[in-house]
């Protein structure tokens, strides 16, 4: 199996799945980003509580979650097809995948926002700071670590995804372990890609910690 | 005097939700320019609900909030918040921003009220300098102790040259020592700069130690307002007795049927022996007789003390007194 070709296809597909994670952990971010942070300010509790948006997002948030990626994926074709011009492939791939980690990232940030301390918030309130000075400087800033960190599970849980989306053809090292793995009972193919998916996560995630508890001043020294 | 914060008839209820709660009821004060002036209360008692009616972090029910004769309730959003960075307010969890530095938390107000940055780092290093913290610009709020925590709070409130500083339970996380020079610093800038000081506190002893008013809250309503002089010398109301004697006034009757004669000899006279043990013991013993005697031509002192019920006390009590070699000896069925 160790000719020239195997090996540049999955160095070729290696890429293709870093493609497709960052793209759309990217896009994911655009739409999950800002939709944390409405769900924290739109709160009962939170600095301009709005029941109607609140509900929305919130129940946008839980029913995405709640259908499987795989059949988010078939659902999704008609969209992706209107949005990249057909259904297969890596770019094809970013939509189904942001669509679904939107949602999800929504909900980290949103989580990684309410750790900040009330009290920090109500300070920079008594300071007659506005509302977005709080969210961009109080929230997102003291927030920053907890983010990072969360940006990094989101950023394994999309790889995770992407390899699933080999299943209808949609690139990456996901879609060589089904079709050489699985189609063609080539187990040591399968084997090299689970590896290669395996030093990808831990590769995220030895650079989201560092940069998470470099940029963590809460700690002393 | 110029009046600087006017509450008139405030109150405040919180709607929960199978439940309300009044946590302020018709509450008026006068403060004005230049005063310190003490909001002092049991917990629960509502202070620091009002405090933040007093920049409307909390915006109260019923009633007006005046500052500098403007009403708050009528200003828009913007002029509201213009209107905070001249309220700055310091808390007892310090509430600094724990990813910046010292110098850039004490920048933060700067940065809401647009200053560039250059200036507002200027600023910063003159603040720091005036509540003595400069070595500790670079440092971040996670290495510093409670004291110097505050300090950096002060310094951040200062920024923007605020008329008013509110000061909500500013001392109760720091210990005394730390305390007296919170409170002197405090002191220290409403004389220098003329800002007006509120200090919402539990503590008597900071009203005391600072404060030139007083006002006395229970259960949400004001008890009692006034110098500190007149409100601790002459104490009208129950909760203001309450807080004035700590301890409730001790006007507990003595039950105890416990009673011994204490014999005093030689020189024990110097130290005062019965008030030192009623403080160590932290309970009263009721003096029933006192007297001298000629006892072979040299005076022996006598006392009859009816002890505490509790014979644990009573029994500390007995001694503490045989410690300092008094001759203690029980009576039985004692009677005045």
């Amino acid at each position: 199996m160790w000719d020239n070709a195997t090996i540049m296809m999955l160095i070729k597909e290696t890429g293709t799945t870093l493609y497709m994670t960052l793209t759309s952990t990217f896009f994911a971010y655009c739409i999950g980003l800002p939709m944390g942070i409405f769900l924290v300010i739109t709160a009962r509790d939170g600095l301009r509580p709005n029941a109607i948006v609140y509900k929305i997002l919130d129940v946008i948030a839980n029913v995405v979650r709640s259908v499987p990626f795989l059949i988010l994926l078939m659902l999704l074709i008609p969209f992706t097809r209107y949005v990249v011009g057909r259904s297969y492939g890596a770019t094809a791939t970013i939509v189904p995948l942001t669509v679904a980690a939107a949602p999800f990232i929504a909900r980290l940030v949103e989580s990684s926002l309410l750790e900040v301390d009330r009290g920090v918030v109500e300070a920079a309130q008594s300071m007659g700071a506005s509302t977005g000075t709080v969210v961009w400087k109080v929230f997102l800033g003291e927030a920053r670590t907890s983010l990072i960190a969360g940006a990094t599970i989101a950023l394994g849980t999309i790889l995770g995804y992407s390899a699933m989306a080999g299943a209808v053809g949609g690139g990456g090292l996901g879609d060589v372990a089904i079709r050489y793995g699985y189609y063609r009972y080539q187990a040591d193919i399968m084997i090299v890609t689970v590896i290669l998916l395996v030093i990808l996560v831990q590769i995220l995630q030895f650079i989201g910690t560092k940069m998470s508890r470099k940029l963590d001043k809460r700690i002393t020294g | 005097m110029e009046t600087i914060i006017q509450v008139k008839d405030v109150g405040k209820t919180f709607i929960g939700k199978d439940n309300r709660v009044e946590a302020l009821k018709g509450i008026n004060l006068e403060i004005h320019k230049g005063e310190i002036y003490g909001i002092i209360g049991m917990s629960g008692a509502g202070k620091s609900t009002l405090v933040r009616c007093l920049n409307f972090l909390e915006k109260p029910t019923t009633g007006t909030v005046m500052i500098e004769g403007k009403d708050l309730a009528v200003l828009p959003e913007r002029e509201l918040r213009q209107t905070r960075t001249q309220i700055a307010m310091i808390f007892q969890h310090f509430n600094l921003l724990m990813q910046r530095t010292v110098l850039d938390n004490v920048c933060f107000p700067l940065e809401i009220t647009g200053q560039k940055k250059k200036e507002a780092r200027g600023r910063a290093k003159e603040l720091l300098e005036i509540v003595g913290l400069s070595e500790k610009a670079k440092a971040y709020p996670a290495q510093l102790s409670g004291g110097q925590k505050q300090r950096v709070a002060i310094a951040r409130a200062l920024a923007n040259n605020p008329k008013i500083l509110l000061c909500d339970e500013a001392t109760s996380a720091l210990d005394p020592t730390t305390t007296k020079s919170i409170l002197a610093l405090l002191k220290d800038i409403n004389k220098k700069y003329g800002i007006t000081i509120v200090i919402i506190t539990h503590e008597m002893a900071v009203v005391q130690e600072i404060c030139t008013h007083v006002a006395i809250i229970d259960g949400g309503t004001l008890a009692e307002t006034g110098t500190v002089e007149e409100v601790f010398t002459r104490p009208q109301t129950p909760a203001a007795k309450a807080l004035v004697f700590q301890n409730g006034g001790n006007h507990q009757q003595m039950k105890g049927k416990r009673c011994i004669r204490i014999v005093f000899k030689d020189h024990s006279s110097f130290e005062p022996v019965i008030a030192n043990m009623v403080l160590e013991c932290k309970a009263p013993a009721n003096i029933l007789l006192a007297d001298t005697k000629d006892i072979g031509g040299v005076a022996h002192g006598q006392m009859i003390l009816q002890l505490p019920e509790d014979e644990i006390i009573a029994g500390k009590m007995i001694h503490y007194l045989k410690e300092r070699k008094l001759e203690v000896e029980e009576l039985s069925n004692y009677v005045g």
